[in-house]
């Protein structure tokens, strides 16, 4: 599967602004092919930021970033890419089927012709699970059903680097459990997977590498095992919690 | 009394059917991406807009003492509509919260650029009225063939190309992502926008002439699901009440636009009324074999909601 040596993406002194607030600072990331990587950290730590910049929705304001040697703003590396967006209520308000919107995987810079009734449609809902499904408006599914379908439109690309946001937010654990050994099959077929996440959870073993960002800056980049707290400025809300002896018990103000 | 032989056989009553029928079938493309696009608006913004481009035309007209005086009426619309298209597109892009305002500017520039402009051309806004409200009298062969020309071009991009289009109306960022033409198929839309409103300015009318691409796709949306369903219903809604409506108009003295737009909006109320109808039915047959999609939603934001608390706190020992 993987084509080259080269690393599947290779960010360099990454500054990227939003609304006029530097959200990543100097960022660096170098991904090599058939790694797993997570991105970790709190929320507002730029997470999805470094991601969107990744797969070039998102302008460097300084900086690199290049995805299989090339500019990521160049449309032909992106066929070789899969992007599963954050479950987002931005859906446009004519809601495409399961089958519609998984056929629009297929669509690459080259490629722009209708393909519904394409095999590999079919095969992709499948493997998430929707097969029975293909006719529904994604409105009218669950959100856990959404982001499979999200998936699917992913995996219909036969990526080479599938790239995910947050994929098990609102997703039960069956749910999460297909996914994750969804992933074990792509790795092992040699994709290259980077994916934004709270917590490693079952990926725990699965995960080559984590990288933690922190205020837009990489605070760890290695092992996920030894990996700092994700949110250590947070330590003082478990203090404030009540003592254990006084769960349970009635207040009464003094 | 006009017998449908007479339809069929005078210009007069010929050409705005062919017309009708073209404004029914490219509109609610047009409407669909629109929709999608929650841009339900940019088509009146248009029709104001060319109505400044009639003004315009009549003033090029004058100056060059053409015959008839509007002869380069159709002309500056177009012109007019695809500059506005380009410009509005413009903002969208460079700033996302303005974009309501430069609509409404547009709104009342195009009005105001209209009457200054046409009084300036030596014409008073009574002029203008056919333009804004349409009218069965004005159309002539050539204005069949601009008709026709820009019914095809709408027609080919919109269905030729509507896998494309409707990968970067439904979601964007993912589009992006694909490596497809974001940019250039929002140009694109807003450019087949354009074409739309001057297509059916003439018989519609410039203030009516966004209900045909917006209100039969509201329309199909309470009967079908699905966007090349949602769109291709659409179609059908639409040529059957352009057509209706101006048949109508032919019997009775009424303004084909504003028949034409009733015509649109006794379809939806009709729709509306089956799917209440249909469900209300299906909702009291047999249980669902799976748990409602919103309430299945609610768990799992809850369920998320535990997640983020989870991964919010420090890690410590008990957590692996």
């Amino acid at each position: 599967m993987n084509r080259s040596a080269e690393p599947v993406v290779e960010v360099r002194g990454a500054n990227v602004q939003l609304s006029g607030t530097r959200i990543l600072h100097d960022v660096d990331l170098r991904i090599a092919p058939g790694e797993m990587v997570a991105l970790l950290g709190a929320n507002g730590s730029g997470k999805s930021t470094l991601l969107r910049a990744v797969v070039g929705v998102l302008p460097l304001e300084s900086g690199s970033a290049t995805l299989f040697g090339q500019e990521v703003h160049r449309a032909a590396v992106h066929d070789r890419l899969g992007y599963v967006p954050q479950d987002s209520s931005e859906a446009g308000s004519i809601p495409a089927t399961a089958r519609e919107s998984v056929a629009s995987g297929l669509l690459t810079s080259r490629s722009w012709w209708p393909r519904t009734r394409d095999p590999r449609v079919r095969t992709a809902l499948d493997a998430v699970g929707l097969g029975d499904l293909a006719g529904r408006p994604i409105t009218r599914m669950s959100g856990g059903q959404r982001r499979r379908v999200m998936l699917a439109r992913a995996l219909v690309r036969e990526p080479e680097f599938l790239v995910l946001d947050e994929p098990f937010s609102g997703v039960d654990l069956s749910t999460q459990q297909l996914i994750a050994s969804l992933f074990r099959e792509l790795t092992a077929r040699g994709t290259t997977i980077l994916v934004v996440l709270h917590e490693t959870g079952m990926l725990e073993r699965d995960i080559t590498r984590a990288v933690v960002l922190d205020h837009g800056r990489v605070v760890h980049d290695g092992d996920a095992g030894d990996r700092p707290p994700l949110d250590p400025g947070h330590e003082h809300l478990l203090d404030s919690l009540p003592p254990h002896e006084c769960l349970g018990q009635e207040i009464h103000p003094a | 009394m006009i017998s449908p032989l007479d339809i069929l056989t005078s210009d007069l009553l010929r050409y705005p059917l062919i017309i009708a029928v073209l404004i029914g079938l490219t509109a609610p493309v047009v409407g669909t991406y629109l929709v999608q696009k929650r841009l339900s608006l940019l088509g009146d913004g248009l029709g104001h807009v060319a109505l400044t481009g009639v003004a315009v035309g009549w003033l090029v007209g004058a100056w060059t003492t053409a015959t008839p005086a509007d002869l380069l009426a159709i002309p500056g619309a177009l012109a007019a509509s695809v500059i506005g298209a380009l410009a509005i597109e413009y903002v969208r892009e460079v700033s996302h919260t303005s974009r309501d305002v430069a609509l409404a500017i547009m709104f009342y520039g195009g009005i105001a650029g209209g009457v200054v402009i046409i009084q300036l051309a030596g014409g008073t806004s009574q002029n203008l009225m056919g333009y804004l409200f349409g009218s069965l009298s004005t159309v002539t062969a050539p204005d069949l063939l601009i008709a026709l020309v820009l019914a095809v071009v709408v027609l080919v991009i919109g269905i030729g190309l509507s896998s494309l289009l409707a990968a970067v109306t439904g979601d964007e960022e993912f589009a992006r992502a694909s490596g497809l033409p974001v940019r250039t198929v929002n140009i694109l839309i807003a450019v087949m926008a354009a074409l739309t409103v001057t297509l059916s300015m003439r018989i519609v009318g410039a203030l009516m002439v966004s209900a045909l691409m917006i209100v039969p796709v509201a329309a199909a949306q309470q009967l079908v699901v699905g966007f090349t369903r949602t769109m291709r219903t659409a179609m059908v809604i639409a040529v059957v009440c352009a057509l209706g409506g101006l048949l109508i108009t032919v019997y009775v003295d009424l303004p084909p636009g504003g028949v034409i737009v009733l015509a649109t909006i006794a379809v939806y109320i009709v729709a509306l009324l089956v799917r209440t109808v249909l469900g209300t039915r299906s909702r009291t047959g047999t249980a669902p074999t799976e748990p409602d999609a919103e309430t299945r939603t609610r768990q799992e934001r809850s369920a998320e909601t535990a997640h983020e608390v989870a991964a919010a706190r420090p890690h410590t020992g008990w957590q692996r």
